[in-house]
């Protein structure tokens, strides 16, 4: 093997006690079995993960199957809400739910925007990172803080000194006085609604920030070298180039809204009555879990609520798939399209 | 094309590595065409020619590195000691052990120096403490990085310049008694100064080991190797002493490279 | 343009402001160290929050324990294995999905799967909900973190002749361990102040108790209960221990994110 003649020469430095270049002893790890044992248990939870949407979406229509035989579809079009003879309907948390949502995102949009475009066009950049961090630390605070805060210290506000402000201006407006009506309690509908909207705007923030600084930086500085304002480049030239995922970003903060139990539970009121009026006590799918599963008895009591919270769950799923397909096209580049 | 014309003063070397027929696919893509060579054993071969024309594709099969990608794939015979790499049953992990490889860009592993060169040592024998410290010793000496690494075997391999992490990644490859030695443009991401460092290491290195490199700089595989191959385009185009092909290439097209006509 | 941004940040910043500054000012009158010593009291009475802090310490600990391998293990398979097929991009999606999901939701889950069927409430459950919030996060962090440990760091320990399993064990998990932690000390951060989950599952008890099988005290269950009511003792608990989760989660994202920046 080695019939060499060298000519160099050349001793090779090393210490007497290794011996060069005999054959090794192999030694023999089972190493084509550790790997397969490694790869088939990452797969494996990996697996887990890939069916744990469709374990909870089944168990939850186990669940719902006596209130699904009982109601059917007019399920989702009662109002009633009768623990005694058992009769319920999903209208009135439906309602909560999505108006909540509404007024959280029509709040939460324009601050969000305004704050991601202050992150990425305005603001000096040693600014830029404690502001981020502040924005996320908003979103790092749990919901129930935000219920708690709202009860506490937002309601009273709101009852003495907005409230009454809003139907001074809205009260005597035709069609809008009815959004205005009632006693001014500091909760209801909008009182959960603005909270809300202050838990979802970190989200949006964060995720219109990050959308934003994929403008290539070139784009940007041909549009200002034009002579275009800020407020120009952003509504022409980085908007459009990221149209796809700031809605993406916004169909995320609204299924987080969506989902939200315990900053909308301690202001909504608990009250399963349909009202047009904004001030009025409401519910929505979360908070009449949060507030009725433990104390539901009976079957279809029970399955009635496990029903909305199908509901809700296929709400939101479908949402957040959305958001995230939106995302994903965006990282793609498809959503380019000026 | 064939084993090459010994140089005056050197004795002939047995083959290591007989290259025959092959052919290599990158999904479709056709990027060595029916290459046949043989790598003298306790030789520098080089690799030159330039970008894409194959060579660090090439040398990768050695190790049958692509085997790590899907898409990737090899045909015809690579003998190494006789045996063909590319169809032997052996566990692969055997052949990189005895067929060793430094990349490009200094890869340290995130872990102390010692952990670096013993690594690789660790997956193969089982040495009690004294002999991994002889044996770490002796690579590092061996990278001639033991004398600045000494003091500091256990601060972490990424604290070290560029150059020395290239060494240290040299110590670990040499750590584990390798006979073949694959070094894919070592020097290509360093400053002049650990480029002659590295440089002397190689011919050094071919005392103990079969040293092949791939290289875009022709000056330096003029400077460390016994042997190049010119490659262009997925075809080996000629093979000959380092001298003989530099001085006197056989093919216009070689001459043509290294003459700097194109490139 | 610069008018009307710089106010929807004043606006954000003001609510974060107000928001914290009322927790602090509430709180702080019932952070004394009875909080930590005494059990929950029967309304109209004066006590601490030591069993609720127990309880959520526990639940959160194995939740976190649980949630935590299965999390590291199948971002693991996302990231190193799953170059080919439907499985990775499909779980990557479900995972992203479920990172987002209404937690009570989840709570229903697990009343439906274990606690209806074992007709109890308990520790357990708790944790397990806790842990399903986890690993969502986990297999995201783990997923991103492994994707950038750059390919050459893996491809020279192949070089070397180690095993697939030993690459991704001792190279990759060592390359990526800052960027994991932080996933893991951020999933802490998320499920320390989740109540939802935990309204079905742990439900909530009276007495000190360190028996996961049995129903178990946990703060935000605690602090929902008190602040829903309306007794004056129970609100200044509810108080204290929204301060406390809070500026436990706050540490712990701060930590967190320095702990990342520093690595």
């Amino acid at each position: 093997m080695s019939a060499v003649l060298d000519n160099t020469g050349l001793a090779t430095a090393e210490p007497s006690a290794v011996v060069a270049f005999t054959p090794r002893p192999p030694v023999l790890r089972n190493n084509a079995l550790m790997d397969a044992l490694f790869r088939h248990l990452t797969r494996f939870f990996a697996f887990a993960v890939f069916s744990l949407l469709a374990a909870i979406l089944v168990s939850l229509v186990v669940g719902s199957l006596p209130s699904l035989r009982k109601f059917g579809l007019g399920f989702l079009t009662s109002a009633s809400w009768d623990p005694v003879r058992q009769d319920f309907g999903a209208l009135v948390p439906i309602y909560g739910t999505l108006l909540t949502s509404g007024i959280a995102l029509a709040i939460a949009i324009p601050v969000s925007f305004g704050i991601s475009v202050f992150l990425t066009e305005l603001s000096p950049v040693w600014l830029r990172r404690p502001l981020g961090t502040a924005i996320e630390m908003l979103a790092a605070i749990p919901s129930i803080i935000y219920g708690m805060w709202g009860l506490f210290v937002f309601a009273p506000v709101f009852q003495e000194h907005v409230q009454p402000s809003l139907v001074h201006v809205l009260g005597s407006v035709p069609g809008l006085g009815i959004l205005v009506s009632g006693p001014a309690m500091g909760i209801g509908m909008l009182s959960a609604g603005i909270i809300l909207a202050i838990m979802v705007i970190p989200f949006i923030t964060a995720v219109m920030r990050d959308v934003f600084e994929l403008v290539p930086a070139m784009l940007k500085e041909s549009a200002y070298g034009l002579g275009s304002t800020t407020w120009e480049v952003v509504w022409r030239v980085v908007l459009p180039y990221t149209k796809v995922g700031v809605i993406g970003g916004i169909m995320l903060g609204l299924g987080r809204a969506l989902g939200e139990t315990m900053a909308v539970t301690f202001v909504i009121g608990n009250a399963h009555d349909f009202s047009l009026s904004l001030f009025m006590p409401g519910n929505s799918i979360a908070s009449a879990l949060a507030n009725e599963f433990t104390e539901a008895v009976g079957d279809v009591y029970t399955s009635a609520l496990i029903e909305l919270g199908l509901i809700l769950f296929l709400i939101t799923t479908i949402v957040l798939a959305c958001s995230k397909l939106l995302l994903l096209r965006l990282s793609r580049g498809e959503g380019t399209r000026a | 094309m064939n084993a090459v014309a010994e140089p005056v003063a050197a004795a002939i070397s047995a083959t290591k590595i007989q290259v025959r027929n092959l052919d290599f696919f990158y999904g479709a893509f056709h990027a060595l065409k029916r290459v046949s060579l043989d790598i003298p054993e306790k030789r520098v071969t080089a690799f030159i020619g330039p970008s894409g024309c194959g060579k660090s594709t090439l040398l990768r099969t050695f190790n049958r590195m692509y085997g790590l990608y899907p898409e990737q794939r090899a045909a015809g015979e690579i003998l190494l000691d006789g045996e063909n790499i590319l169809t032997s049953k052996a566990d692969v992990s055997l052949l990189r052990a005895k067929v060793g490889m430094v990349f490009q860009k200094p890869t340290p592993f995130p872990m102390s120096i010692y952990d670096n060169v013993a690594f690789g040592v660790r997956l193969f024998e089982d040495l009690s403490r004294a002999r991994m410290d002889e044996r770490v010793e002796w690579a590092l000496t061996k990278a001639a990085l033991w004398k600045e690494a000494k003091d500091k075997l256990h601060q972490s391999g990424l604290s070290l310049s560029g150059g020395q992490q290239q060494r240290l990644c040299i110590a670990r490859a040499v750590a584990v008694k390798p006979e073949v030695l694959l070094l894919d443009e070592p020097c290509s991401a360093l400053d002049p100064i650990s480029t002659a460092k590295v440089e002397e290491l190689i011919t050094e290195l071919k005392d103990d080991y079969t040293v092949v490199i791939v290289t875009h700089n022709m000056q330096q595989a003029a400077r460390v190797s016994d042997y190049t191959a010119y490659m262009y385009l997925g075809e080996l185009i000629e093979y000959d002493v380092t001298d003989t092909l530099f001085i006197k290439p056989k093919k216009a097209a070689t001459e043509d490279y290294i003459t700097g006509r194109f490139g | 343009m610069m008018a009307l941004s710089a106010v929807a940040l004043a606006f954000g910043l003001f609510w974060l402001a107000w928001i914290l500054g009322e927790l602090l000012w509430e709180g702080a009158a019932a952070l004394r160290p009875s909080l930590f010593f005494r059990m929950t009291p029967a309304p109209g009475s004066d006590g601490g929050l030591a069993n609720a802090i127990l309880g959520s310490i526990l639940m959160a600990g194995a939740g976190t324990l649980i949630g935590t391998p299965v999390g590291i293990l199948a971002g693991t398979y996302l990231a190193e294995y799953g170059q080919r097929g439907w499985l990775t991009p499909a779980t990557r999606f479900i995972n992203d999905v479920l990172l987002s999901a209404p937690s009570i939701v989840i709570g229903l889950f697990v009343y439906s799967v274990y606690v209806a069927r074992v007709k109890h409430f308990s520790g357990w459950s708790g944790a397990f909900a806790l842990a399903i919030i986890v690993v969502p996060v986990v297999v995201r962090t783990t997923d991103d973190m492994l994707k950038l440990v750059p390919n050459s760091l893996r491809e020279a320990a192949v070089a070397l002749g180690c095993p697939t399993w030993k690459m991704i064990t001792m190279v990759s998990y060592r390359a990526a361990k800052a960027g994991i932690v932080t996933g893991i000390l951020l999933a802490v951060a998320r499920i320390a102040g989740e109540t939802a989950p935990l309204l079905f599952t742990a439900l909530n008890n009276q007495f000190w108790s360190a028996d996961l099988n049995r129903p178990m005290a946990n703060l935000p269950v605690v602090i929902f209960q008190f602040a829903m009511s309306p007794y004056d003792d129970w609100h200044r608990l509810a108080w204290g221990g929204a301060a406390l989760i809070t500026l436990f989660v706050l540490a712990l994202n701060i930590a967190a994110r320095s702990f990342f920046r520093r690595k």
